[in-house]
């Protein structure tokens, strides 16, 4: 609320393979969240081809989340889009429609970080008030929580993403994108166990040589569904791990489980095990919010422009490798 | 028994010595027990636990003979998985830092660059520093108390993962002091590790630009 007015805010994100429309007002009320998911033909996602995917979605999934809404584009108050981190063609598609709509409607645009996003919407509608988060996606793998005046990454991967890790794993033994519910239903025949490179180092992560192992071993004959078993058990340990240090250093007694990869019922039941045991409250937002979506990048808009947080026009380029623990987040800070 | 601390990987317990290894004996030990994970599968558990709690002790007894104060070992239990161990008295690291001046931070964080190169020199990488896991002793020794992520790896990568590592940890607990401090480690680390020294700091930086989230080659497009 600004001096007492409802804010209607449109949220654009685009910072991978979904582009996502999403209005969301001050209240904390999502009135709609349109995602338009690019999947490749074969392969990986090229940037290029994503963008483009973007660029030919934005005007359907505006009009969607309009009339979803129930609002005219006249109604909105404030535009916000995800800056990054992200694929660079993409974010500048997402925050080239977000400059438009701000210029035609002359209301005010705002850069959001991704990442922080899925934070806050995970908090808005699960009630978690300061959770441990772990947020695993396709291009994502960090853990975060607020400290001194910021969102601090904990934890993240040195190279690979966990969500890449079992995608490029799929693809390279012949299953089909997204590959990680593939790996996921093949992990329940898995039986026997296979040790596989775990590499934790510190508070960070690394996945490549984990991913290389296990596509060496199905070459050289190793049963794929005890693969898959062994893939996740090796990597989601490791994940869980850097997570309970997290929780462990910082005493909070909240862990939150966020992206893509959220989806997978094991790494939730391992994490849900962890906070267990720390006496910490354990949240899952609902998938269509785990995933990128428009109405987080509205959201945390809404958040950063309620406590002050302008930017020109001018100002508003795309930040590829935005971290997490450069932004300021005045709404959490200044209580 | 007196729980000293429930870690995320290991409980630390503060004991008599008496109790736990001769009668006659006097003071006290800290007993170091790897607990299981429920949320592990028992094999992957049991593996890790085991071969986490041999390596750490033998990482202790080496960093000793390569001139890095730590803890003595008494005892290794590879079935209950437990180290007993000195006890240590003094401060950990992470909780006077920031409150000391200038001067003694610089020369604290000397010390410390300086232990590291001695470990690297060893052929040891530590695999977690961070300020919570150095004791400063009335003495002004500075023992590293865990290694329970350590490893015998005397390549540059891994050298130059141990000093980004010590640096991600500064960024995150130290914020206001983290730049002086590193760069009092980095002095102490040239001082001792000799030739080589810089190779080793150029490849931490090259790694810290490998990151995902690090500025790099930023383009702007409008």
């Amino acid at each position: 609320m600004l001096f007492g007015i409802n804010v209607l805010c449109l949220g654009i994100e685009g910072t991978a393979h979904t582009f996502g429309a999403g209005i969301v007002d001050s209240r904390g009320k999502i009135l709609s969240n349109v995602s338009k998911v690019y999947v490749p033909p074969k392969g990986g996602i090229h940037p290029r081809d994503a963008a483009q995917f973007h660029a030919a979605n934005a005007k359907p999934a505006l009009d969607e989340a309009l009339q979803r809404a129930k609002v005219k584009l006249n109604d909105i108050d404030l535009i916000t889009f995800s800056a990054g981190p992200g694929l660079g063609p993409c974010l500048r598609t997402a925050a080239t429609a977000a400059r438009a709509l701000s210029a035609w409607l002359r209301v005010p645009i705002l850069g959001v970080n991704h990442c922080i996003a899925h934070v806050e919407i995970g908090r808005l509608t699960e009630g978690a008030e300061d959770p441990v988060t772990l947020y695993v996606s396709g291009g994502n793998t960090q853990v975060i929580a607020f400290d001194a005046g910021r969102y601090r990454v904990f934890g993240e991967t040195l190279d690979i993403p966990i969500g890449n890790c079992l995608d490029v794993f799929a693809r390279e033994v012949g299953l089909l994108h997204p590959g990680g519910p593939q790996v996921e239903r093949l992990a329940r025949e898995g039986k026997n166990y296979i040790p596989l490179p775990y590499v934790v180092k510190g508070m960070d992560l690394s996945f490549s040589g984990l991913m290389t192992e296990a596509v060496r071993r199905h070459r050289s004959g190793e049963d794929l569904r005890d693969l898959c078993f062994n893939l996740q058990e090796t990597a989601f340990a490791a994940l869980v791990e850097v997570t309970e240090r997290a929780v462990a250093h910082t005493e909070k007694k909240e862990v939150m489980l966020t992206g893509g990869v959220a989806a997978n019922k094991r790494l939730r039941g391992m994490l849900k095990l962890m906070a267990k045991e720390h006496g910490a409250k354990f949240f899952v937002p609902q998938m269509e919010l785990c995933a990128d979506n428009g109405g987080m990048i509205a959201w945390t808009g809404i958040l950063a422009h309620e406590h002050g947080v302008r930017q020109r026009l001018e100002d508003t380029m795309v930040k590829q490798r935005w971290r997490t623990d450069e932004v300021d987040v005045p709404w959490r800070s200044r209580k | 028994m007196t729980l000293m601390k429930k870690g995320a990987e290991a409980n630390l317990h503060l004991e008599d010595f008496s109790d736990v290894l001769h009668p006659a004996g006097a003071g006290q030990v800290i007993v170091k027990h790897r607990i299981s994970k429920r949320y592990r599968v028992p094999k992957l558990d049991l593996q890790l636990r085991e071969s986490r709690t041999a390596l750490e002790a033998k990482l202790f007894a080496d960093a000793k003979v390569a001139g890095v104060p730590t803890p003595a070992v008494y005892e290794v239990d590879r079935v209950g998985m437990r180290i007993v161990m000195e006890f240590i008295e003094g401060k950990q690291v992470k909780l006077v830092l920031d409150r000391l001046n200038p001067a003694e931070r610089g020369k604290l964080c000397h010390l410390i660059g300086r232990q590291i190169a001695r470990l690297h020199r060893a052929g040891i990488v530590h695999g977690d520093l961070t300020t919570s896991n150095m004791i400063l002793t009335r003495q002004g020794r500075v023992f590293f108390v865990d290694f329970g992520l350590g490893e015998y790896n005397p390549s540059l990568e891994a050298r130059g993962v141990d000093l980004h590592l010590l640096k991600r940890a500064l960024q995150s607990i130290h914020f206001r002091i983290t730049d002086e401090a590193y760069r009092a480690v980095l002095a102490g680390y040239r001082r001792e590790f000799g030739k080589g020294a810089g190779e080793v700091i150029e490849r931490a930086e090259e790694i810290e630009r490998r990151g995902r989230y690090i500025p790099k080659e930023e383009r702007t497009w409008h």
